[in-house]
């Protein structure tokens, strides 16, 4: 691999931008595809596949043999409420590579004290969503049960296509919010990729409990480019 | 420390700037049970210093004798490890899996 191509690589990565690496394994000549460029390549359909599919994958026989490695940006997760569930998801998150922030207004919960150096942004989601930049390679987990709060972010993460968006709440308080968001002009499309209730059915009972299931439910979403519909109760 | 495919790339491109010879080798190919998916990737230097994983460690000493040979030569290589493999009783994916890993240098 050429430097300036690793280079490039490196810096759609930073950008948090998917591209393909396409090497033809016959020459060694390798290409990078960025994923608005992937239209004019040879191999577009292909590649297409590759990215929906976030999945490496040799293509073609013989000459025409090529391997088309996929780079997507590194999965984060963004957690919406400072509690309890999120103090015991935040270490779990972070040992299964996902670049972990909290946000939550409500400034007694959002202490350092509680988190140690994961980051806290005491701050409303309408406020520091900007700056966050949400995309398609970011979870959204609403863990405050206030519509105030939970809201404006799931909005916003199911608008800009997160590969994973779920919400705390019984099916009862769930109900609700699905005729809030109804009410606000969401399609019924954009608001059934909400996983709630919450998590894989583990019958989770304790905070790290249900993280464990919140975070196998993202671990799911990610790896199978799937939205799952079933949770439990949390 | 968890290592992620962004810590494998951002080292092969500061290896290879601090002049290091490098190699990078990736996982091209898995037949049955495989411990790394395809794309997975492993950096190597001239000194046999690594990053990364191609196997649950395996193959990764073979793949860095290698890596050795495809840093002097630049000439790029697919190795192939697996249980059906003569070669196989030395390094061999004892979960009976099989992978091809492409090693190409870092020019």
């Amino acid at each position: 691999m050429r430097l300036e191509l690793l280079a490039a690589l490196n810096a759609e990565r930073a950008a948090r931008r998917a591209c393909v690496v396409v090497t033809e394994l016959a020459s060694g000549a390798q290409r990078l595809v960025g994923s608005d460029q992937v239209d004019a390549d040879p191999l577009a359909g292909s590649i297409h596949e590759a990215l929906a599919l976030r999945r490496s994958r040799l293509v073609g026989e013989g000459e025409r043999r090529a391997f088309l490695a996929v780079e997507v940006p590194p999965p984060r997760m963004l957690v919406i409420g400072a509690v309890h569930i999120s103090q015991a998801l935040a270490p779990m998150a972070r040992l299964a590579g996902f670049d972990l922030t909290i946000i939550d207004p409500r400034t007694a919960f959002a202490t350092p004290e509680r988190f140690g150096d994961v980051p806290v942004i005491a701050e409303w989601p309408e406020v520091a969503l900007p700056a966050y930049g949400l995309d398609p390679f970011t979870a959204l987990v609403a863990l405050t049960h206030d519509p105030k709060v939970d809201e404006p972010a799931l909005v916003a993460g199911l608008k800009v296509g997160c590969f994973y968006v779920g919400a705390l709440g019984s099916r009862r308080t769930h109900a609700r919010r699905v005729e809030r968001l109804q009410a606000a002009g969401l399609s019924p499309d954009l608001i059934g990729r909400i996983h709630a209730p919450i998590g894989i059915d583990i019958g989770a009972a304790s905070p790290a409990e249900i993280a464990v299931a919140v975070l196998a439910e993202v671990i799911r979403a990610l790896r199978s480019g799937v939205a799952h519909a079933e949770g439990v109760a949390a | 420390m968890d290592v992620t495919e962004s810590d494998v790339l951002a080292a092969a491109e500061r290896w290879r700037r601090e002049g290091r010879g490098v190699a990078l080798a990736t996982v091209l190919e898995t037949w049955g049970s495989a411990p790394r998916p395809v794309g997975s990737r492993l950096v190597i230097d001239a000194e046999g210093n690594f990053l990364g994983s191609v196997s649950g460690g395996c193959v990764e000493g073979a793949v860095v004798g290698e890596a050795a040979d495809v840093i002097a030569s630049g000439v790029p290589r697919t190795l192939e490890f697996g249980v059906a493999d003569e070669a196989a009783w030395k390094v061999g994916l004892s979960c009976g899996g099989k992978i091809a890993v492409f090693v190409e240098r870092v020019d």
